[in-house]
């Protein structure tokens, strides 16, 4: 039968409940620490590797970090034999329908757009989640584009970019987030 | 203003339960009658929003600081599970006729997913206190509107002769999901 | 009962979903594909077979009145070990199913079965309970699932097999409702037919 409900024994198993159980997630928290930190690695460098061209560094050490926005920015630097074939930007937008929307926007040396990634989205599946290159070709219609000629704007607000049918609001987060990316990169490469 | 628009999309746009799917089970529970649905909205608003304020001040004093974010479930759901306890001891001493009104549901707001969901979704969203006690409030007002919603259509709905088989949480889910498209007809008032 | 219909209750006879009316938070909302849904439900069942059988070890030290509170402790710790390994080694799932994760521990069906089996019943007892309400658990989701996936998506577990959209709504918010509802209606049914009614 369970133990009798005295003062001592309810405080005493809940403290030993509590001090097992929080042991075990100290063990479990270390030991998937490493993990963690590498699977969002290898994200990153996979991205990086969709978005540009070949290249033979370590973009990731030779990244900068700006705070801009409210958020953060990460611009990766990817060279081949130490020339700069393309600058991955890790960008984000507040505006997404859902929040937070993450790209990973590859740009080349002369400015025009390589490709882009979605790293983090969290639209609404079958209209927002168009932003990823899967689910439809909104994404690809940036690449190989100079956004000095393309006007990262929806056609609605007066751009080129051609909006997800029903889903304006993720369309203008996307030329947002892509946008941010750009000025970041004009900022410090073109100056 | 950013305030008010979060408490629209919150209540309308993105409401917790028809699109987020948080708190379905007394949704579903406790609906039959308005009186109860009013009582059980009352009681989660003021938990909700008590809940996330405290959670969110463990988070950054506590959890941050000493680098323990993965006790994060763990420490909420029994800050939750306190806090339920002391509201209602205390609505006993302090308000005996609120604590008849309330008294029965407060239980039930241990498991109500919107508690937990909502106190991480702060964290997830990285709001700061104000935003995160707007936040919580306004959820709780998306939910007691739905749930009042709800009830009034179901009170009406038991003088209906249903097909056997649908009876019960059948005909109510299927009126639950004309609710959820109805409120789709927001989507896009607020981003 | 035999360990067999321990096991098989909860596939349809006392299935948690279709039945108990019981964790209908991620039911909803993680269902919108077979992966998402396979994904949650055996989560779901591995916190349940592991908290059923810690409880079902402890209940004779547990004292009454504080029994709910060690639970969840219990539940919230092998939910957090959940959290963590899908995190290091299934990012794409674990970013899908996003905050559905941590709420496993509201989730009616693992403190249920705490408080109605494990804390009355044997280790072995316990286990196989909490495997087969996983189980129970996972098919209800695999079920809404498929059907969500098919009709919104027009795709099996990430293969298309039409061209185009599917009917967009199944996958969005409404959808979610309607198949719950009429998948319990279906059940109810079935249920009727067997026990000998009209």
């Amino acid at each position: 039968m369970a133990k009798p409900s005295t003062f001592f024994n309810m405080v005493s198993t809940l403290f030993v409940i509590c001090l097992v159980s929080s042991a075990a997630l100290g063990v479990a928290s270390a030991l998937t620490k490493e993990p963690i930190a590498k699977a969002a690695l290898a994200k990153r460098i996979t991205a990086i590797k969709q978005v540009l061209p070949e290249f033979d560094n370590e973009p990731l050490s030779e990244s900068s970090t700006i705070s801009v926005d409210g958020g953060s920015v990460t611009v990766y630097p990817a060279k081949k034999q130490g020339k700069i074939v393309g600058i991955a930007v890790e960008t984000f937008t507040l505006k997404g329908f859902n929040g937070q929307i993450k790209l990973m926007v590859g740009l080349l040396p002369r400015g025009t757009i390589d490709k882009i990634v979605v790293l983090q989205a969290n639209e609404t599946p079958g209209l927002g989640d168009k932003i990823t290159a899967e689910k439809s070709d909104f994404s690809k219609q940036f690449f190989g584009k100079d956004p000095a000629t393309f006007m990262l704007k929806v056609k609605k607000d007066g751009g080129s970019v051609d909006a997800i049918t029903a889903a304006t609001i993720s369309s203008r987060a996307f030329c947002d987030a892509v946008t941010r990316a750009y000025d970041i990169y004009q900022q410090r490469f073109r100056k | 203003m950013a305030y008010i628009l979060m408490i629209v999309s919150a209540v309308f746009v993105n409401n917790i339960v028809l699109t987020q799917f948080l708190g379905i089970c007394p949704f579903l529970g406790v609906s039959r009658r308005l009186s109860t649905a009013m009582g059980m909205g009352g009681g989660v608003i003021f938990v909700l929003t008590l809940a996330t304020i405290i959670t969110y001040l463990i988070q950054k004093y506590i959890l941050v600081p000493m680098a323990i974010e993965f006790m994060q479930t763990i420490v909420y759901i029994l800050v939750i599970a306190a806090l339920v306890q002391m509201v209602e001891i205390v609505l006993k001493k302090v308000s005996p006729a609120l604590y008849q009104a309330l008294g029965v549901y407060l239980p039930l707001i241990t498991t109500n997913c919107a508690i937990l969901g909502v106190a991480i979704l702060v964290v997830r969203k990285q709001f700061n206190l104000t935003e995160s006690a707007v936040f919580a409030a306004a959820n709780g007002f998306g939910f007691t509107f739905a749930l009042i919603l709800f009830a009034t259509i179901r009170e009406r709905l038991e003088l209906l002769n249903i097909p056997h088989s649908m009876r019960g949480v059948p005909i109510a889910l299927i009126l639950a999901g004309l609710l959820s498209l109805a409120f789709m007809g927001f989507a896009g008032i607020v981003r | 009962m035999s360990m067999w219909k321990n096991f098989t209750k909860g596939f349809l006879r006392e299935n948690p979903v279709f039945i108990l009316v019981l964790g209908t938070c991620p039911t909803l909302a993680v269902t919108t594909s077979l992966a998402n849904g396979l994904g949650m439900g055996l989560s779901t069942t591995f916190v349940l077979v592991m908290s059923n059988l810690v409880i079902s070890a402890l209940k004779n030290l547990i004292p009454d009145k504080v029994r709910i509170p060690c639970f969840i402790v219990v539940i919230a710790s092998f939910v957090t070990i959940v959290d963590l390994v899908m995190a290091g080694y299934f990012q794409a799932i674990h970013a899908q199913l996003g905050i559905f994760i941590p709420l496993i521990v509201v989730n009616c069906i693992v403190l249920g079965r705490a408080e109605a089996f494990a804390a009355k019943n044997s280790l072995s007892a316990s286990f196989v309970d909490g495997l087969g309400m996983g189980f129970g658990f996972t098919l209800a989701l695999a079920v809404l699932g498929v059907v969500r996936e098919a009709l919104g998506a027009g795709s099996f577990f990430g293969h298309k097999f039409i061209s185009g959209d599917g009917i967009l709504v199944f996958v969005l918010a409404p959808g979610a409702f309607l198949v719950f509802g009429y998948a319990i209606a279906f059940v109810n049914r079935l249920n009727k037919m067997m026990s000998g009614g009209k």
